[in-house]
């Protein structure tokens, strides 16, 4: 039974695409941009030394001393924030679930700015159905559906159990989420940009899937 | 054993009939592909628990499933598998049931306690060779009622729990019932293991009533 790689027939790639297709409209479906994952009590954290750190450089990549988050697209006011303007923005807490694709769960706090906080900022054009993240992690990226991306629990966090993020978990500046697998959730970010297409992701490149929704 | 002569009770249905046949066979290439492809997910994290805190209970943490019984090649293919035969699963099984309920097949092949309990219990004790004669029986022995009864209750968990680690958040409900997520993930996993200990059994009991598998092949009209 077991296949060394991907299953290279034509007839199963074109079988698993039709069902990937169909998966992703039933997960759109199930989406609900309103419902909250719960909070989470203290005594529920994962001990941080046990939360996996994942990033794809050869090292952990360490932030630019000049480094800002760069917002654009299809917004009317592109703009550059430093991680003091994301400071003082509204700031949302939460102490949630992490599920990884692996299949691992972890408790962690997070503490940043939301999402749909920085797209109000920039005046987020309505023709953005999509949002992609772009990080300074040896290019590791992902793109997100306008929906999930402004859900609540959605936000840029700089800060994990209540202290500023560190290199592990990537800082300064994270996008952290309760309605998405962890592959989808880029750390090390860079910019964020509003767009009227996705454009895939680093996992999503390889074969993973986009929508990735819990 | 089901008598060879088609069933007047039934309204003439051979022992096995073509739907029943035809949604048994169907399964065993999708339950295969499911199992494979759920201990290559499984190969991901081959662990009970959340980081930090495995289950004391489970005695394979850090086991990987062996090669040959994966399925996908990796994460991602045996994902994709995954999640696109489990609807085949489904409908197979909806159609099995609904069948099962609307033909009344239920009735001699599902496991009712007033009739069936002293049954199964002594089928039990005739295999265990504790009783010299097996037991009278109609169609299906009680101990027969009771595991085609009881796969389906695993077969309907397994789904269920499947489902509850696929969606945590958006099935909430569905993950709560199953004492959440870590919790629907062991459950999906152990479940897995009793329905192999089923088919390990299943088997073997067909292989010494070899009668049984010609039915199930061509509906047992002529023994």
């Amino acid at each position: 039974m077991a296949l060394a790689g991907c299953d290279r027939s034509s007839a199963a790639k074109l079988f698993l695409g039709a069902m990937g297709a169909w998966n992703q409209r039933v997960e759109q479906a199930l989406f609900s941009p309103g419902w909250l994952a719960p909070e989470l009590p203290p005594s529920a954290l994962t001990p941080e030394e046990a939360f996996p750190s994942y990033f794809i450089a050869d090292d952990m990549p360490f932030p630019p001393d000049n480094w800002a988050l760069k917002v654009g697209g299809l917004v009317a006011r592109p703009a550059v924030f430093s991680l003091d303007d994301l400071k003082r923005m509204p700031r949302t807490d939460m102490r949630v679930r992490h599920h990884c694709v692996e299949g691992w769960s972890a408790v962690a706090g997070w503490h940043g700015v939301r999402l749909s906080e920085i797209a109000r900022a920039v005046g987020i054009d309505r023709r953005a159905r999509f949002v992609e993240f772009r990080s300074f992690d040896a290019g590791y990226w992902s793109s997100w559906d306008i929906e999930s991306a402004m859900h609540p629990q959605t936000i840029l966090a700089y800060g994990m159990n209540g202290h500023p993020l560190y290199p592990d978990h990537g800082a300064p500046l994270r996008l952290y989420s309760t309605v998405k697998l962890g592959y989808k959730m880029v750390k090390y970010l860079v910019e964020v940009n509003f767009l009227p297409e996705p454009t895939g992701g680093y996992w999503e490149d390889q074969g993973y899937e986009w929508f990735a929704g819990v | 054993m089901p008598d060879a002569s088609t069933d007047p009770r039934f309204g003439g249905r051979p022992a096995q009939p073509l739907l029943i046949r035809l949604s048994h066979w169907i399964n065993v290439p999708l339950l295969l592909l499911m199992a494979g492809s759920g201990l290559q997910i499984l190969w991901a994290y081959p662990a009970l628990g959340p980081r930090g805190a495995p289950y004391w209970w489970y005695p394979f943490q850090g086991v990987v499933p062996p090669r040959w019984a994966t399925f996908g090649g990796w994460l991602a293919g045996a994902r994709h598998w995954h999640f696109a035969i489990a609807w085949f699963l489904i409908l197979n099984g909806l159609i099995y049931l609904l069948y099962l309920l609307a033909s009344g097949e239920w009735r001699r092949r599902m496991f009712v306690w007033s009739r069936d309990a002293g049954g199964a219990v002594m089928m039990l004790a005739y295999y265990l060779r504790m009783r010299r004669q097996a037991p009278a029986s109609d169609f299906y022995n009680g101990l027969q009622r009771l595991a085609y009864s009881g796969v389906l209750v695993l077969a309907v968990a397994e789904v269920l729990s499947g489902l509850a680690i696929y969606k945590p958040l958006q099935l909430w409900w569905l993950a709560a019932i199953f004492g959440g997520y870590d919790c629907a993930r062991a459950v999906h996993l152990s479940v897995l293991a009793l329905i192999v200990c089923f088919a390990i059994v299943h088997l073997l009991l067909v292989a010494l009533h070899p009668r049984t598998l010609v039915q199930m092949i061509t509906g047992g009209g002529r023994g």
